[in-house]
């Protein structure tokens, strides 16, 4: 169902397609916590909905933008985070050691931290789209150098 | 593992304003006696309970509750609050949405227990572990509940997934209706807490938490996490609350005769049509919101803009609106014009009151003042009519204000206010409460009497007469339904979830869901807590002085035509009997 990628998989990428439909139920962030990690949170969620100004203002999805030439890549010191096809980066938590240089190089802050240290950052699998109630968020096909394809059925 | 994890949901915090002290409990046997919500919450306002101290005495506890359920299963995103109520004297329980329940969840508080009075105004900021008393007095006696929250939003750290819960001026001045506001759009709304807030000197709680849950059957907990949430967006059982939301009822009652118009003297309202859910939808709705955790987006959002100048300058603001709101503010007191009914829901916002009782504290006056039972004296000079705006206005500011002794006793609800003025006929109320927005039937007011808060959501008696409206149910019948839902829901509200989602936590559904966190419940054991709570609450109204023999049923009630005709007052006895029957009173 998801977007595990693999030899000859077009890549995808998960995408903020419809922001001002957005009604704050957080559904994508208990998602996205709830797959990768053995908690229940909202912290350990790669996408963060955030308000902006106060509930009365709406809200704003933050999440990673697939950069093709990744700066929290290029910060990572001991490459735990990889380029990765389509955009983005694949995170090898085994090599991360909590620096979070990675952090502070993604200048939309789709990166954080969890508890244990390690970051926490999307791998564009689209569970989170699978659960927003009202299409704010869509999982994408992309080229390898991130150009969206368009399904011509 | 870390210590960002929380380890255990059973988590009592005990708060005292006067001391400014704090102290963490876990009763993990009261949680599993209880479920947590409502059950729980009635165990601990029953243990603080003190003979002789009044609603607003310091020592009178507040408890908010969280369940089981909360931050954790979709649509379960209320918290609930209880207290001595200070309308009424006796049971004060209300329920709120927005980020509340989530918040206490994340910051890892089941239920908190707020006693003692502070020395001077002062806010509770909970965050994670951490509890802080700082002080309010530059806030207090601001003039908008709404303004608050955006001073607190800028003041406190930790921005993101925080609730932040205040009065307006009603609460600080005591209005005996005051409620509490809870993230701009939700409200802690019936039975007086804010009134309790502001006896305490408690301007607001500022909720927080980041921690995570550990949860004892993880992949069993996704699955039943993915039926419910599907359940949820992919069927029809809560499209009502999506679509139009509850304004929908507006023309749906109109139609059958149970929409309450200028205080219950009839129940069509001519003009239903241009406050109609329809009508809001279709030109005035701006944006939906959720509560956090739930997919539905159920609060409706409607834009107001006004003219203040003739060259074009324009005011506008966002106004959450409801059918209770439409009913109370709209059609029982004959307002017409969508504009109006959202301009007197503004300022009722921003002073922090209940709106279904302001609306009917001022359907009441107005009837008394167009029967000349009162005079522009009393009302310094404002001249209550149906349908008239500016002067139900300023009534609203007044009543807050309490400049002489009539505003006074309508700043008590109308109960006391009838009992000074007369009109006790037409003041609308039962236990002490003034009623919500349906003339439904006999299961309506029976519903609304024997109600452990005297709410339409405590037994859905308006549904229980549209249901005798179609198919016929005996008074019998009624009854039966009535005592079911009144248990039910105290499972239901114990966990807690949101009411709106009743259809999709059926009692097999609730059974599964318990299992993945480590509780093991048949629905027989459920039904048996259900009845138990019931049974609690009843024993604790007793103490506050409550007696359903005493209950006043105003003579309106059987003089307009309800969805199910004219009802017979000697038949609402009857069934209050064969009611006490069944419940062995
Ligand atoms: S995490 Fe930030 S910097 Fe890294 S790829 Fe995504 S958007 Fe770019
Ligand atoms: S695409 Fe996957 S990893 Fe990224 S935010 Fe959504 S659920 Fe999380
Ligand atoms: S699931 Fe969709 S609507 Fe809900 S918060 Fe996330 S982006 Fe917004």
């Amino acid at each position: 169902m998801y977007n595990i990628m693999g030899e000859g998989i077009i890549p995808k990428r998960i995408k903020v397609a419809n922001q001002a439909r957005c009604i704050g139920c957080y559904s994508c962030m208990l998602a996205c916590a709830r797959t990768y990690y053995d908690t229940v949170s909202l912290k350990n969620s790669a996408i963060d909905i955030q308000t902006k100004g106060g509930i009365e203002e709406g809200f704003v999805s933050i999440v990673c933008h697939a950069c093709i030439d990744p700066p929290c890549s290029r910060a990572c010191p001991t490459g735990a985070l990889t380029v990765r096809k389509g955009g983005g980066v694949v995170l090898h938590k085994d090599l991360c050691e909590g620096c979070s240089y990675c952090v502070d190089a993604c200048l939309i802050g789709a990166i954080h931290m969890d508890a244990y240290g390690k970051a926490v950052v999307c791998k564009h699998c689209g569970v989170c789209a699978s659960y927003c109630p009202r299409d704010v968020l869509e999982l994408r096909k992309v080229g390898e150098n991130g150009e969206e394809i368009m399904d011509i059925n | 593992m870390s210590d960002t994890v929380i380890n255990s949901t059973s988590n009592v915090v005990y708060i005292d304003l006067t001391n400014e002290t704090s102290k963490l409990v876990q009763r993990p046997d009261m949680f599993d006696r209880y479920i947590g919500g409502t059950g729980v919450a009635t165990q601990l306002l029953d243990e603080g309970f003190r003979e002789d101290k009044d609603a607003l005495d310091p020592e009178a506890p507040i408890v908010l509750s969280i369940g089981p359920f909360s931050g954790i299963y979709p649509c379960c995103t209320k918290a609930v609050a209880m207290f001595r109520s200070p309308l009424n004297g006796e049971l004060g329980e209300s329920y709120a949405g927005g980020r509340i329940a989530t918040a206490m969840r994340f910051a890892g508080y089941d239920s908190i227990v707020i006693t003692g009075k502070a020395k001077r105004p002062v806010y509770l900021s909970l965050h994670d572990g951490n509890i802080t008393f700082k002080d309010a007095t530059s806030i207090w006696g601001l003039s908008s509940t709404v303004d608050v929250g955006k001073i607190l939003r800028d003041a406190e750290p930790h921005p993101g997934r925080r609730s932040i819960i205040r009065i307006g001026p009603a609460g600080e001045k005591g209005v005996k209706y005051a409620n509490v506001n809870v993230d701009t759009y939700r409200h802690f709304g019936r039975l007086g807490l804010g009134a309790v807030f502001g006896s305490k000197n408690l301007k607001a709680i500022v909720l927080s938490g980041d921690e995570e849950l550990q949860i004892a059957d993880k992949k069993d907990y996704n699955k039943q996490y993915k039926q419910l949430y599907y359940k949820v967006v992919n069927t029809d059982l809560m499209e009502k609350y999506h679509d139009l939301g509850t304004t929908v009822n507006v023309n749906v009652l109109n139609e059958i005769n149970a929409l309450p118009t200028r205080n219950f003297q009839q129940t069509y309202f001519e003009c239903a049509e241009n406050i109609s859910g329809e009508n809001l939808g279709d030109n005035y709705l701006i944006r939906k919101l959720s509560c956090a955790g739930c997919p539905i987006g159920c609060i409706h959002i409607a834009m107001l803009k006004k003219l203040f100048s003739n060259s074009h300058d324009v005011e506008v603001s966002d106004i959450p609106y409801d059918y209770e709101l439409v009913y109370a503010l709209g059609t029982n007191l004959g307002l017409t014009e969508p504009e109006d009914v959202l301009e007197l829901i503004d300022s009722c916002e921003r002073q922090g009151v209940d709106i279904i009782s302001m609306g009917v504290v001022l359907a009441w006056a107005t009837e008394m003042s167009m029967k000349e039972k009162i005079s522009t004296d009393e009302t310094m000079g404002v001249t209550l009519k149906w349908g008239d705006l500016n002067n139900f206005l300023h009534a609203v500011d007044l009543i807050t204000k309490s400049p002489n002794e009539f505003y006074s006793a309508l700043a008590e609800g109308v109960a006391v206010a009838s009992e000074k003025y007369g009109g006790q006929d037409f003041a609308m109320q039962l236990g002490r409460l003034e009623i919500p927005g349906y003339h439904t039937g006999l299961g309506n007011v029976v519903g609304l009497t024997t109600g452990v808060r005297h709410s339409h959501h405590d037994n859905a008696g308006y549904s229980a007469d549209q249901k005798a409206f179609k198919s016929g149910l005996s008074d019998e019948e009624i009854i039966d339904q009535l005592i079911a839902e009144d248990d039910v829901r105290g499972v239901l509200n114990s966990l807690v979830i949101c009411l709106f989602a009743r259809k999709v936590y059926t009692p097999d559904a609730i059974v599964d869901a318990l299992k993945p966190l480590g509780i093991e419940k048949s629905e027989e054991e459920l039904d048996r807590i259900g009845t138990e709570i019931f049974m609690k609450k009843y024993e604790l109204k007793q103490k506050f002085g409550f007696d359903l023999d005493n209950v006043k049923l105003p003579k309106r009630f059987f003089e307009t035509v309800s969805t199910n005709g004219i009802i017979d007052k000697e038949r609402v006895e009857n069934a209050l009997e064969i009611y006490k029957n069944k419940r062995g009173f």
